[in-house]
């Protein structure tokens, strides 16, 4: 038997410094800024390629998003692994919350050949902050009949198969006044979302050996794919083999329930974050100075009593 | 209960040029290998000085393993060879040409880390066609044993691995040798310790200030009495744009003169001889450091227990010819060896024969003979001898003795070109250092250039090195000044009055007043190896990744 993987990704703006653009009130500039992989995502993805070198079967990259996408499941082959892309992508799309996201994904897994045996997302994006996507995407999977059941087990940081029992055991950190670490078992096929904390475990040389293999194998498909990507290029990505792109024609979508339409989430508003105040009052008391000294014991002394 | 593991038929340990030799050779024959290396990529772990021999006697060379190895992994051939006498400012140079070219079919400068990890590849895709492969980042840390008997290694990163061979190719301080109780760590006498800085330079620079067409190369050697009496010499050699200049002196005279290595290296740095090629000018890459055994002393007669082949460095099969060091040619042809061993004894089914047929091939190729001359052996007990050492000096020194290093000028030139003498010289301060004083007294010339370079300090080296610091991997058994304050000056990231280093030097006190003791961070830590012999420690390298990375080595 092998285990055949799908990871659940979403492009983010980069969010980190000298990539992120604001404008004068505090916005995200999306035109000045990067969109690159959303980097929880990873670590759904490590679980992935753990399972493929150590259990068998490929790995399956979705995201739903515009063409440009293309990209990021470009990020995702290249930097971990992933055998076959998948993009859901068309105008009728845009503009999506969570809801209508984990709408149109569960519709896009059903139209995958077979459905996968694990399913994988990272915890939360980087922009949304939600941590929705995920589990909502994992309840839609149920209005599909021609789906089997998917257990869901979030926050994983180490994940085991037992083929022969045909169970995944995870381990799950479970974040209170203190993190405990909880072990979790599941029929497959299961949905499970990655910690940050997730960690690959490769405690045998065949499967070390196996994991540079899928490596230089994924450099030399990611310098391929690029060609379709590079700015000049003739080709679309949509000629390479091992990339799909679903339009909502193609998964028998209404488009009343999907994109903007299908959004039940309303954004009144958004508030700035307060900038800090750069500058601050600072009066600098030196040790000898004992007026300075008393002044301060003064201050001080209100709420050291409690009072 | 060994039945459960992964089983390979070969595992080597350690791709340095013994281990890639071994599993090309095993690769070749079809045994399914799996190569364990520590380091990060191969070659971030290693230093040498580096000349890489192809020797015509030796029965393999690392081209004839790996060809496009002088195209694709070395720095420049080494075509002129030489050592100068040093005394004060006086300098007396002889031309080495000839016992360099002895039995040469060709030598190169390596940096270790372009070297290794080229070779790293090959072996990587070579041994993968046989079930194997080669893993860096994994550290072997033990020898797994079945009711007593050796049957594969044990390591940090992975669960236990069973295989019908083990070839230990894990260097100077091999952890495997120490586990079969094959080597000890107990002699200082047995190791010398190598210091080296890679210096940069413009291939044009190279080419002009060292007289040499571009794609060609020197080697300059330096003894006398620039290193504080200390045993042992310098060396500089020329790479395609950088210079590799170092020392290597005897660990115990090391130890006995609480010389700091750092120092000895900047004042061959700081010598107005070296002026000619800095002219001003200095900028160094990296600062590293390691042992390196004296096969005169330390090469194990019989390098092998049960399933256990030990090659190179691990075995002590470390030559230095005199001022020539010959190591990592050794370690290529006992790798070889061993491999082809174990392929025989597997093929005639009797794979536990390897370890006895590699010991008869050392011999039957003239290896053993080589790194243990009997002619040193014989004469050592005489020359060594303190009284010995002691006339030999005065002698020297005596008008006598000065008349007749005037007398015979070229005739010395050649006692130094030849290899049957280079074998017999004694480890003693006579060889190393009065000779070549009086040498360049008698016959040398003043160098007139003032050399004003200045060598970074001990921490700008030490923070110039990138480190992924793990778990400590080196423990203090005993911290009192007596069993572990050598340590303090021998250590080569360490000093007296130095914070930062590895050890440090403390007064405590006790109820009867203060007692000098030293603590050790192995933060800073080289992995040179020189504490495990000079102090009294429970020492380990760190885990698979971890700990120091060379970039140039
Ligand atoms: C300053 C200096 C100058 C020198 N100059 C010369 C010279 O000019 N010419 C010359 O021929 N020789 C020279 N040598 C000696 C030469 O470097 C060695 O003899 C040679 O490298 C030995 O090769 P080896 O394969 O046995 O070991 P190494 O090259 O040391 O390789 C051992 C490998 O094993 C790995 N390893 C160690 N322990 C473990 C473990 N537990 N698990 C997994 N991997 C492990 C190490 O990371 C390393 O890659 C010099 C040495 C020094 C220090
Ligand atoms: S602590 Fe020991 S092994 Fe590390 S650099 Fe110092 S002497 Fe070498």
């Amino acid at each position: 038997m092998t285990i055949d993987t799908l990871v659940l990704t979403k492009g983010v703006p980069d969010f980190r410094e000298g990539q992120v653009s604001f404008d004068e009130d505090g916005h995200l500039e999306r035109g000045k800024t990067p969109t690159v992989m959303n980097p929880n995502d990873k670590h759904a993805l490590r679980a992935a390629l753990q399972t493929k070198v150590r259990n068998g079967g490929s790995v399956s990259l979705m995201s739903m998003g515009p063409p440009s996408y293309a990209e990021i499941l470009e990020e995702g082959m290249a930097d971990v692994y992933a055998d076959e892309l998948y993009l859901l992508s068309d105008r009728e799309m845009g503009a999506a919350d969570t809801w209508a996201t984990a709408m149109t994904i569960a519709t896009g897994i059903q139209h995958l050949e077979a459905p996968p045996d694990l399913i994988f997302a990272g915890f939360k994006t980087a922009d949304g902050e939600t941590g929705h996507t995920g589990p909502q995407a994992e309840w839609c999977l149920g209005i599909h009949d021609d789906l089997p059941d998917y257990p869901l087990i979030t926050h994983v940081v180490a994940i085991d198969i037992d083929e022969a029992e045909g169970v995944v055991r995870t381990k799950r950190l479970v974040e209170g006044d203190v993190a405990e670490i909880e072990t979790v078992e599941a029929d497959l096929p299961a949905f499970v979302v990655a910690d940050p904390e997730f960690e690959p475990t490769y405690r045998r040389a065949d499967h070390r050996l196996r994991h540079k293999d899928f490596r230089e194998q994924t450099r030399a498909r990611a310098a391929e794919f690029g060609e379709y990507l590079a700015e000049d290029s003739e080709e679309d990505p949509t000629d390479w083999e091992d990339f799909n792109m679903w339009d909502h024609d193609y998964l028998n979508l209404d488009p009343d329930f999907i994109g903007l339409d299908g959004s039940p989430t309303i954004v009144a508003g958004v508030d700035p974050i307060p900038k800090a105040p750069s500058e601050r009052e600072a009066t600098v008391v030196g040790p000898d100075d004992e007026d300075g000294m008393a002044e301060i014991y003064e201050e001080m002394a209100a709420y050291a009593g409690g009072d | 209960m060994t039945d459960d593991y992964e089983h390979y038929e070969a595992v080597v340990v350690g791709a340095g040029p013994g281990g890639a030799a071994a599993a090309a050779t095993l690769a070749d024959r079809g045994v399914e290998t799996l190569v364990l290396e520590r380091g990060v990529e191969a070659g971030s772990k290693n230093v040498s000085g580096g000349l890489i021999y192809a020797e015509e006697s030796a029965p393999y060379t690392i081209d004839g393993l790996f060809s496009g190895f002088r195209q694709g992994a070395t720095e420049r051939p080494v075509s002129e060879y030489y050592i100068h006498n040093v005394a004060g400012d006086r300098v007396k140079t002889f031309d080495l040409g000839d016992v360099h070219h002895h039995d040469t079919e060709w030598c190169d400068a390596v940096l270790r880390r372009r070297m290794d990890s080229w070779l790293a590849e090959r072996v990587h895709e070579r041994t993968r066609e046989t079930g194997g492969g080669l893993l860096s980042g994994v550290r072997v840390d033990g020898l797994l044993r079945d009711e007593g008997e050796i049957v594969g290694v044990t390591c940090e990163e992975l669960d236990p691995i069973t295989a019908d061979v083990v070839i230990a190719a894990d260097g100077v301080n091999s952890e495997l040798a120490r586990d079969a109780g094959l080597m000890d760590w107990a002699e200082p006498d047995e190791w010398f310790q190598g210091v080296k800085a890679v210096v940069d330079m413009d291939p044009d620079l190279v080419d002009d200030r060292f007289d040499v067409p571009p794609d060609d190369g020197v080697a300059h050697l330096f003894s006398g009495d620039l290193f504080d009496g200390v045993r042992g010499g310098g060396f500089l050699y020329t790479n395609e744009a950088s210079l590799s200049i170092g020392t290597v002196f005897h660990l115990d005279s090391l130890a006995d003169e609480r010389a700091e290595p750092h120092e000895l290296l900047d004042s061959l740095l700081t010598h107005p001889l070296l002026d000619q090629w800095f002219q001003g000018e200095y900028h160094e890459r990296e600062y590293a450091a390691k042992l390196v055994p004296d096969s005169k002393k330390a090469a194990h007669p019989s390098p092998h227990q049960g399933r256990l082949l030990l090659v190179g460095d691990a075995a002590g099969q470390m030559q230095a010819q005199g001022p020539i060091i010959k190591g990592m040619n050794h370690a290529v042809s006992a790798g070889g060896l061993a491999a082809e061993a174990f392929a025989e004894a597997q093929s005639r089914g009797n794979p536990a024969s390897a370890g006895a047929l590699y010991e008869r091939k050392l011999e039957d190729e003239g290896v053993m003979a080589t790194l243990r001359p009997t002619r040193y052996r014989l004469t050592r007990a005489v020359s060594e001898h303190d009284l010995v050492t002691r006339a030999a000096e005065g002698v020297l020194d005596s008008a006598v003795g000065r008349a007749g290093v005037r007398a015979f000028d070229g005739l010395l030139e050649r006692g130094f070109n030849s290899p049957f003498l280079l074998g017999m010289i004694p480890d003693t301060r006579t060889s190393y250092v009065t000779i070549p004083r009086v040498v360049a007294e008698e016959l040398g010339e003043p160098v007139e250039a003032t050399n004003d370079v200045e060598p970074p300090a001990l921490d700008d080296r030490i923070g110039d090195l990138t480190y992924d610091v793990g778990e400590p991997h080196i423990e203090l058994q005993d911290n009192s000044w007596a069993a572990s304050g050598t340590a303090v000056t021998a250590c080569p990231v360490s000093a007296r009055e130095f914070g930062g280093g590895c050890y440090r030097e403390e007064t405590i006190r006790t109820n009867g007043g203060t007692e000098r003791v030293v603590s050790l961070d192995t933060q800073p830590c080289v992995e040179c190896g020189t504490c495990a012999i000079v102090a009294d420690t429970e020492w380990d390298h760190p885990a698979g990744g971890k700990g120091v990375e060379f970039e140039e080595g």
